[in-house]
């Protein structure tokens, strides 16, 4: 188990530099940079002061040169300055990874607590008129673009409220502040929780149809016992591997969604930055966000160890 | 005749003190919260060319004259004192001399003094130590040779020869006076100013925050204690926050006709005003390849145009037809409208324009059989894709196919600049109600904006000759006859001059819309909350 945690983590790290590179690549194969857009918005071109603007941002250097001074400085903890504000990119950063962690860790919350349920009560009731509306529902869920849901959600609360519930940075209570999260979560987690609830409802199906199940029955283990002790726990595997590559999906469906709610959080603030092309800022958030991935896959991988003991990582 | 003149004058200064007086007296204190369209590249108004740096940032700062902030048309009548005390020319005109405001403190506590002004115009003319990072407006001191100061409180513009429309260029929002003792990259994150409000904070794509400068030495002003803007890249979630009440005032002229219905409809309290923005949108042909070297062809383009068509369909009806120059009423220069009408494609009659604009396609070689296919090159924003569609479809009717090439926003300018493309629907803003800025910037001889390269030695002499004219009627009327010629000579054919709105909640007080620019009006001292 140890090796291959060990064996792992060096992929891990493989994994990584290979997404710096691509990173990197990319971004300066997408044509125009700051300075362009910085004089695009000035509606001239002055091949001088661009080129001095050029220089001063270290844009002038070959790009490998640009590659390694950029990794040198992450190893050392420094990830540069933001060429839009000039502030350290770190600065600009840090204060807004808790507010899609808050925001992505509820749309989770939300997504896993309501797909998971549905999800087994569908089953459950296969065929049944439940099992019909759960899975309209679901569908719907698929089908909803999430700035759409969004859009609806801030119209109806503007019309039937009278108030508005986009980002607040310093909420009056704690009702307002959960408000702020948990409505764009639940926007969000919605597509999420269906995706969930779908795969839930199929895996349940097929292991309840398992002659085990049926021997619990035999033995007279309650409806509750044999859904959820029994079944659930074995059919569990498949929606966790969902929710694990969801988390990675989730940040797609968080751009439009901070961007409708007006949340500051990173999803939206490195799309302002792509638009800008804000180097600095881009490929820090992107590497960020290639490290949540493949730390979120490795979790998976483990709790898939821990949740059914016939997994054994083995040398 | 002079005195009608004058009361009028003083009539039209008059009309908004009495709006004010009968909203009652300024109450004192209360945020002001707006939205903001966009996160600005930076705080620095002079390294900017767009008016989202100007909106949030003109508070913190004075110029040394200004247009008048409640009258809605920015004129050289509607000129006043702001760090300048007075002014006077000298008797050749080429040399304009300001007593400054003594007592006047930066937003840090130093001291104003002529040192700041002078600091200021050489880094605009490109002649100090230290450089701006980008310096848009430089041209617009073409013809100032130095900046001079006397004392602390005395300086003087002297100009390589008379240019009447500097005072106006002074007065324009763009021309902030900034501190010699702050660096141009510190004005960039924390701007320091002499304005009525101080600078608090600027989170990129968040928040700009500024508060009430208690020391401004225009006494009782400001009225509120702070301006508040959230930056809603999303226009439909920044008109609910409007009418929820989230926010007492939309970003100003951001309002387009179609939204300002909706606001009407669910906030049917607000107030809200179409104005004219000083934003003309053109054609730009690239007349130094085919098939747009050919004057024919250049010639039916324009007269292919059915810009009543495109201001019905994209504005309701509510935007104007001109040439260069902004149309009346907004405008101040714009051509009358007999002259206007004699401008080939310009006529009432459509069919008979188009079947002229055939006839020259015809000589030109193409017809029904050989139609002229080209790309129309456009910035992918709505204000530029939308026109463009309804060009291309105009442009079918005399044998030429357009097909829409959209541009990413960062390539725009470089493409254009390259001259690599045929035909661009362009959009050009005029930060000045002034022929000077207009002419030189957007059609004189190796203008960095002269998109298409447009040169006529003789329209530039009458450039320089309408720039150097003090009688306003004569220059009025040169300026006329050089919009009249760029307009036949297929220059930058303009289809309309648009129009858009801004709204506020009714207790939101003082508020005036300029009508020939969307540049200069945000100084927002006068502006007070009854609530």
């Amino acid at each position: 188990m140890f090796a291959y945690i060990v064996r792992r983590l060096a992929l891990m790290l493989v994994t990584l530099v290979g997404i710096s590179i691509i990173i990197f690549v990319l971004l300066r194969v997408v044509p125009g940079n700051i300075v362009d857009i910085l004089f695009d918005a000035a509606g001239f071109v002055d091949p001088t002061d661009k080129a001095n603007l050029e220089k001063e941002l270290g844009l002038d250097q070959p790009i490998y040169v640009q590659y390694l001074s950029w990794i040198g400085g992450l190893l050392q903890g420094d990830l540069g300055y933001s060429y839009v504000s000039e502030k350290p990119a770190l600065q600009e950063i840090l204060p807004r990874i808790p507010i899609t962690a808050r925001l992505a860790a509820l749309a989770l919350l939300f997504s896993a607590s309501i797909g998971i349920p549905l999800g087994v009560l569908s089953a459950v009731h296969q065929g049944s008129r439940l099992d019909y509306t759960l899975r309209v529902v679901s569908l719907s869920g698929l089908s909803l673009p999430s700035f759409w849901l969004g859009l609806l959600i801030l119209m109806a609360s503007v019309s039937l409220f009278g108030h508005m519930p986009i980002y607040n940075p310093n909420p009056a209570t704690w009702t307002e502040a959960f408000a702020i999260y948990a409505v764009p979560a639940m926007a969000v987690g919605f597509r999420s929780a269906a995706l969930t609830m779908r795969i839930t409802r199929s895996s349940m199906l097929e292991i309840l149809r398992q002659d085990y199940i049926r021997t619990a029955r035999a033995k007279g283990a309650s409806e509750a016992s044999v859904n959820y002790r029994h079944a659930l726990k074995n059919a569990i595997l498949p929606v966790i591997t969902v929710i694990g590559i969801e988390a990675a999906f989730l940040i797609g469906g968080l751009i439009v969604t901070e961007t409708v709610f007006n949340i500051p959080g990173v999803a939206r603030f490195l799309v302002e930055a792509l638009r800008w092309r804000d180097y600095p800022i881009v490929q820090n958030l992107v590497m960020l966000i290639a490290v949540v991935v493949v730390v979120a896959n490795f979790t998976v991988d483990m709790l898939y160890a821990a949740i059914d003991p016939r997994i054994r990582y083995g040398d | 005749m002079r005195s009608v003149q004058a009361l009028a004058v003083a009539a039209l200064l008059l009309l908004p003190a009495f709006d004010v007086a009968s909203a009652g007296e300024p109450k004192q204190g209360g945020i002001l919260r707006l939205y903001h369209r966009d996160s600005p590249g930076s705080a620095s108004i002079h390294e900017g060319a767009t008016y989202s740096i100007n909106v949030p940032f003109m508070p913190v700062f004075n110029n040394l004259v200004m247009f008048k902030q409640d009258v809605p048309q920015n004129s050289v009548e509607s000129i006043v004192p702001d760090l300048a005390e007075s002014w006077a020319w000298s008797g050749d005109n080429k040399k304009l001399t300001f007593k400054l405001r003594q007592g006047v403190k930066w937003h840090d506590g130093k001291p104003f003094t002529s040192a700041d002004v002078k600091c200021t115009f050489d880094m605009l003319m490109g002649k100090s130590q230290q450089k701006f990072r980008q310096n848009p407006r430089k041209s617009w001191y073409d013809q100032v040779n130095d900046v001079t100061v006397n004392g602390d409180f005395e300086a003087s513009f002297e100009l390589k020869r008379p240019q009447p429309a500097l005072l106006s260029l002074l007065a324009s929002g763009y021309t902030p006076v900034y501190p010699c003792h702050v660096s141009p990259a510190e004005m960039r994150t924390k701007p320091i100013g002499t304005g009525p409000f101080k600078f608090v904070e600027f989170k990129a794509n968040e928040s700009i925050k500024l508060t009430k400068n208690a020391d401004y030495w225009k006494k009782g002003l400001p009225h509120l204690d702070g301006i508040e803007f959230t930056i809603i890249t999303n226009r439909s979630t920044a008109i609910l926050g409007l009418v929820s009440g989230k926010f007492d005032m939309s970003f100003p002229t951001e309002v387009s006709i179609p939204l300002l219905k909706e606001v009407k409809s669910q906030a049917p309290n607000a107030v809200c005003v179409v104005e004219p923005i000083n934003v003309s949108t053109n054609i730009i042909v690239n007349s130094s390849s085919p098939p747009f070297d050919n004057l024919d062809i250049r010639r039916a383009l324009a007269l292919v145009l059915d810009r009543k068509a495109f201001v019905q369909i994209m504005f309701e009806g509510q935007a104007d037809i001109g040439g260069t120059m902004l149309p009346a009423p907004g405008g101040l220069w714009a051509m009358p409208k007999e002259m206007l009408e004699s401008i080939p494609g310009y006529g009432p009659d459509i069919n008979a324009n188009r079947e002229e604009a055939r006839k020259l396609m015809q000589k030109a070689g193409y017809g029904p059989d050989k139609r002229l296919a080209v790309k129309v090159a456009t910035r992918n924003i709505p204000i530029y894709r939308d026109p463009a569609v309804i060009l291309i479809d105009q442009m079918k009717s005399i044998y030429i196919d357009g097909e829409l090439d959209v541009v990413d926003t960062a390539q725009w300018f470089p493409k254009v600049a390259r001259k690599d493309y045929t035909l661009g629907l362009n959009l050009t803003g005029n930060a000045v109600d002034d022929p000077d800025q207009s002419f030189y910037e957007n059609y004189s001889c190796g203008s960095e904006r002269n998109y298409t390269n447009y040169c006529n030695r003789e329209i530039e002499k009458l450039f320089d000759q309408q720039s150097a004219e003090t009688d306003k009627e004569k220059r009025k009327k040169l300026v006329w006859e050089i919009d009249k010629k760029l307009q036949e000579d297929v220059a930058r054919p303009i289809i309309f001059h648009g129009r858009t709105g801004t709204c506020w909640h009714p207790y939101v007080k003082g508020v005036t819309v300029m009508v020939n620019s969307s540049y200069n009006g945000y100084r927002y001292e006068d502006l007070w909350m009854d609530k």
